[in-house]
């Protein structure tokens, strides 16, 4: 008996509504997290992201204040308005979290990213590395005849475009920081 | 115990120092390897009562039917490894109720951790996404800390589970005690007072609202006593219908005035509707979880929604709300009240009775009809008869999950808060029967009882044991259809009556099965005999199985089919009697 009149392949016959009820385009964010530097935090902090199925873009972690031991945690995620809100609150009643600052919707803010780039490359394209090296005001770290390790800081896009000039050249490795942000002018978040 | 506060203790004694600092005088555990310090100490002193369970998913579920049938925190204390995993249901269960239980568990020595030792598992590590914090102490000296922290946390805000891992090296180094009042202060301190501007917002639109309706859930009863009567007083006098969720029965009373029954998927037509078709919302310590809605955009299409949380995760989670109040449901309903009264007492009485003409409407329907029959035992039936043999006495009812739950929140009748324990959020069967011992050995003196399918009884009917151990009298009344009914409900409804494996086959004679336990069984199949039967489990001062074979294929009405609004409820058999069509159900 099928006594709803379902039609065949319908998701109604599942014990959940399976169309979400969200529509809106995703967006991204920044949000900075100081959390109490204690065994588990990133695990609690990832877990929550992994486990409600929310997106990580890039995340980095650092000890910020060594006598009161809290760390800064820098997260770009992506979602629909309502999911971000979700994810903000979701941190937010983690014990270890002391607060949570959503950096795109607080006011303006500086975003910067550090790369390391390895280039393995010679003769005239040598000297296109180091120029482009220049134009971005990119350090050069190592060389060896063959190679060199730049050191680029920037916005992401900026570490994007390097990356995009750098590969015709010889990019063989990269390693990136993600990004860490903090807002302009003179309010700091309370401690 | 004039202990010298610098005089160092072991710490095992330093967790039953701290337990007894926080006033527990029950833990319920199971003893192993990784924990005998702590069980020496509890030997020891006598000052707490151990009770010994015979799972340890079973302690888990017994601390929150203490928990729920208290308001104080449930503990449970089990070893490392299996201990710790089997207690694991128990803590998601604690997780989605929002019930205050503090697991400590044994661990191996600090310098084996990690090294895959005997009874080893990553605690802290399994339980991180089913509590609502943990901690794996590695030093003697932060113990007691921790262990006050574990109250604080589980305690405040949103209550909830909390896991305290101890290593069997910390268990035997000495430390000092450290009382609460001596450590250091938490900063995890929750919001409790709701925003003025936000609770006048909703005053103005109580006194506005044409067809208002409170919806209140588990939170009502979290925040204690005192929200009940909160509600209680702005309900009545206000004078709008009040709805609840499967959490939050008894804190407005069945037998009020304003009562329209529960809400949700197997809710009453006229709450649904109500909810469907009101104007103005006010959600009350509840989450609007999926059973409740429905489909999510076709919920209450036309109404202003307010919802009192303490949790901010809640708001917006399923269904947007137009006013939020973050706070404790206390704080904030005495509050409102306060303003509404100093106001003047204002609503709209005449458009407030038209509401209430068309909720009388929609009552007259009388959803909870059904069938009887004097062949066989009617589960409505059964259920109506232990309502009128047993409400007039100091009453705590648990329940599994399943039929009989749904049938058993919409035919039994809660006057007060804290008499109905049920596994609402993760719905895990076999909840009942450790819960209902939980509630016993909190609540001695009263009748307990859990009302039961046989297939949820028989997940964790080991604790009848126990139950005869501590000469607990728990009346076990299982409705007993052989079927997994909710199972069977659904294959029948939507999976063209293929019912597969929702049949239990070989069942055991569930009147030897009481003997061999040392407790009485008693089996009932006529309707005629009923109450004599139901008379003589309330008589027997001991631990009851009632086995009340029951109507096998009856279903469970109204319901909301997943996927359908509030107002496309199905009513009774007569709505599903249609034409089968064999699609194949891919999901369930």
């Amino acid at each position: 008996m099928n006594a709803l009149h379902l039609k065949k392949g319908s998701s109604q016959h599942s014990a959940y509504h399976l169309k979400p009820g969200y529509g809106d385009e995703n967006e991204r964010r920044v949000l900075a997290v100081i959390v109490d530097n204690e065994a588990g935090v990133l695990a609690r902090v990832i877990g929550l992201f992994s486990g409600r199925g929310y997106n990580i873009e890039s995340l980095t972690v650092a000890e910020v204040n060594h006598s009161r031991h809290y760390s800064r945690i820098t997260i770009v995620t992506t979602g629909t308005p309502m999911v971000l809100e979700q994810i903000k609150s979701q941190l937010g009643r983690l014990v270890p979290v002391h607060d949570v600052h959503d950096l795109t919707t607080e006011g303006p803010h500086v975003e910067r990213e550090l790369a390391l780039v390895k280039v393995v490359c010679s003769d005239d394209k040598r000297v296109e590395a180091l120029r482009m090296c220049d134009v971005f005001r990119a350090k050069v770290v190592d060389t060896t005849l063959e190679s060199f390790v730049f050191e680029l800081t920037g916005a992401p896009e900026k570490i994007d475009a390097f990356v995009d000039l750098m590969k015709p050249l010889g990019l063989i490795d990269l390693a990136r920081t993600g990004v860490a942000a903090i807002s302009r002018g003179v309010d700091a978040p309370k401690e | 115990m004039a202990r010298d506060r610098t005089e160092e203790i072991s710490g095992a004694r330093i967790v039953i120092q701290a337990l007894k600092e926080h006033g527990v005088d029950t833990v319920f555990g199971y003893p192993g390897g990784a924990v005998l310090p702590i069980y020496d100490e509890l030997f020891l002193d006598q000052g707490i009562k151990h009770i010994l369970v015979r799972h340890e998913q079973a302690a888990a579920h017994a601390a929150e039917g203490y928990a729920r049938s208290t308001g104080k925190p449930g503990v449970l204390l089990v070893t490392s490894g299996p201990g710790a995993t089997n207690a694991v249901t128990g803590l998601t269960d604690a997780l989605m109720d929002s019930i205050p239980i503090i697991c400590l568990s044994g661990q191996v020595p600090t310098f084996m951790i990690g090294n895959d030792a005997f009874q080893e598992a990553d605690t802290v590590g399994i339980t991180r996404p089913c509590t609502k914090h943990n901690w794996l102490v590695k030093d003697t000296a932060n113990l007691a800390e921790v262990i006050h922290q574990a109250f604080h946390v589980a305690t405040n805000g949103r209550p909830g589970p909390v896991l305290v891992d101890i290593p069997k090296d910390v268990q035997f180094a000495t430390a000092p005690y450290k009382t609460a009042a001596q450590a250091k202060t938490s900063h995890y301190n929750p919001r409790v007072k709701g925003d003025p501007d936000a609770i006048q917002t909703v005053v103005e639109m109580i006194e506005q609202a044409e067809r208002p309706i409170f919806y209140s859930g588990g939170g009502v009863v979290n925040s204690g006593d005192a929200a009940s009567q909160l509600l209680r007083d702005l309900v009545n006098g206000t004078g709008f219908p009040i709805t609840s969720t499967l959490m939050g029965l008894g804190c407005y009373p069945a037998s009020g005035k304003n009562w329209v029954g529960m809400l949700g998927m197997h809710g009453t037509y006229e709450a649904n509707l109500a909810m469907h078709g009101c104007d103005l919302m006010i959600c009350v310590g509840a989450r609007f979880d999926d059973r409740i809605t429905g489909r999510t955009d076709a919920f209450s299409p036309n109404s202003t929604k307010v919802h009192i949380d303490i949790d901010p995760s809640s708001i917006n989670k399923n269904i947007h709300v137009d006013v939020p109040i973050i706070g404790d449901v206390g704080h904030v309903l005495e509050h409102m009240l306060k303003i509404w009264r100093s106001r003047g007492r204002k609503t709209r009485s005449a458009e407030v009775k038209e509401w209430w003409s068309q909720i009388e409407e929609w009552k007259a329907v009388d959803c909870l009809r059904y069938k009887p029959s004097t062949e066989t035992i009617k589960p409505q039936y059964a259920l109506q008869r232990l309502e009128e043999l047993t409400k007039k006495h100091d009453r705590y009812i648990c329940t599994e999950v399943g039929q009989h739950q749904m049938w058993a929140a919409q035919f039994l009748g809660f006057e007060e808060p804290k008499r109905w324990m049920t596994s609402g959020g993760l719905g895990t069967m076999g909840y009942g029967v450790p819960s209902s011992i939980g509630v016993q050995v909190a609540n001695p003196r009263s009748l307990v009882i859990n009302v039961a399918g046989e297939a949820s009884f028989m997940m964790t009917m080991q604790e009848m044991s126990t139950a005869v151990q501590y000469n607990l009298p728990v009346k076990q009344f299982i409705l007993n259809n052989e079927r997994l009914g909710m199972v069977r409900q659904w294959q029948e409804l939507l999976h063209g009556e293929r019912y597969s494996s929702s049949y239990s086959e070989a069942l055991p004679d569930f009147v030897k099965l009481a003997e061999a336990f040392g407790c009485k069984g008693i089996k009932c199949e006529n309707p005629a005999d009923l109450d004599d039967a139901i008379k003589e489990m309330l008589d027997y001062d001991g631990p009851v199985i009632f086995d009340c074979l029951v109507e096998r294929h009856e279903n469970c009405f109204p319901m909301i089919p997943s996927g359908k609004a509030h107002n496309e409820m199905l009513l009774g058999e007569a709505s599903t009697q249609n034409t089968i069509d064999h699609t194949g159900a891919v999901l369930v």
